[in-house]
């Protein structure tokens, strides 16, 4: 059995891999609650493959957005990765074919955040990091989604079971991590409070979207961030 | 075409887009994404959009506001998250919370 032991880069690439199958749970009920059937929820899942952008979906689909609105709110909850990709890159090069396209589907808060926690001078220590947690994320990830998404179709109706009280938990779960700051915090307020102000004057999904322009007037000057990856979905 | 397609016809897109925007940082130049600015709008994107969704989740029905189980809910969520109870527990333990009050008929 030695053979099963991993070595300290490969265990974390799995730890964290079946911790984000307690998310993936979620999203999956919550997506059937929210009116996709379980064909939608598994290609959502495996196609977008990021947890926040697939969260935000949801989230608006569920409100009763249109499918457009919940397309804006995921594509810019998923600007993150592309900044990812630039700090892997130089890690992960030369990428072509097939591996440059599981690469960058597989570039995500997760896999970045292991592969960036091992040392700078053991790049190969980096590369295993990315390949062992993106591919173990996607599996796990999915499986659980999938289950999710198959218990959810048992559930009657989702009120009753407190589904939209259990979304709601997501975000704020989602978030915390990102709220240490004042800075952040005093962004999410006024993300609360405009998409609050505008849900009677806008159709739904829009006053999220609009949530968007917070995020502009606050970065538009001030000191100089990294933009920094989580061992969890967002 | 029916509303059921058009959610297909989104969720292909948002598939694309996510990958496009995955893969375009393995491909551009270092310094064309990497502007202070541009770095701060993206790190507050994340902030404000989840922060915006839990809001309208959590206290509008259709477009008004509304406050019903769901606030106790949350209130109920937040301490947990705060005493860094994992994630599951936290979804799971606000939706026993709303569902138990709908029951007693509050909400």
């Amino acid at each position: 059995m030695r053979s099963l032991r991993l070595d300290p880069v490969r265990q974390q690439a799995v730890s964290v891999s079946l911790a984000t199958g307690a998310y993936g749970l979620s999203l999956g009920a919550l997506a059937v609650a929210a009116g996709l059937d379980f064909w939608q929820t598994m290609a959502m899942s495996l196609i977008v493959f990021s947890g926040g952008s697939q969260f935000a979906f949801v989230g608006v689909v569920g409100a009763a957005g249109s499918p457009w609105a919940a397309l804006g709110t995921s594509a810019l909850l998923g600007v993150r990765n592309g900044f990812y990709g630039v700090a892997l890159a130089p890690i992960l090069r030369p990428m072509r074919g097939w591996r440059f396209v599981w690469g960058a589907q597989v570039t995500i808060d997760e896999s970045t955040a292991v592969a960036l926690a091992q040392p700078a001078a053991d790049p190969q220590a980096r590369r295993t990091g990315f390949w062992w947690t993106g591919v173990g994320v996607f599996v796990a990830w999915n499986a659980l989604v999938g289950v999710g998404a198959i218990a959810g179709q048992y559930i009657g109706e989702p009120q009753a079971w407190g589904l939209d009280a259990a979304a709601a938990a997501a975000f704020l779960g989602l978030v915390w991590p990102r709220l240490a700051t004042r800075k952040a915090q005093a962004v999410a307020a006024a993300a609360a409070v405009l998409a609050l102000a505008l849900t009677p004057v806008l159709p739904a999904g829009l006053p999220i979207l609009a949530a968007a322009l917070v995020a502009v007037a606050a970065g538009w000057s001030g000191p100089a961030v990294e933009l920094e990856p989580t061992e969890a979905p967002v | 075409m029916s509303a059921y397609m058009w959610l297909w016809v989104a969720i292909a897109a948002a598939g694309l887009v996510s990958w496009l925007t995955k893969a375009t940082g393995h491909l551009v130049p270092e310094r064309w994404l990497e502007h202070p600015r541009v770095l701060r709008i993206a790190s507050y994107l994340t902030v404000a959009l989840l922060f915006a969704l839990f809001a309208v989740q959590a206290f509008t029905t259709g477009r008004s506001l509304a406050f019903d189980a769901r606030v106790a809910a949350v209130a109920v969520a937040a301490v947990l998250l705060w005493r860094r109870a994992p994630f599951i527990v936290v979804v799971i333990a606000a939706a026993g919370v709303a569902a138990a009050l709908r029951a007693l008929g509050w909400g």
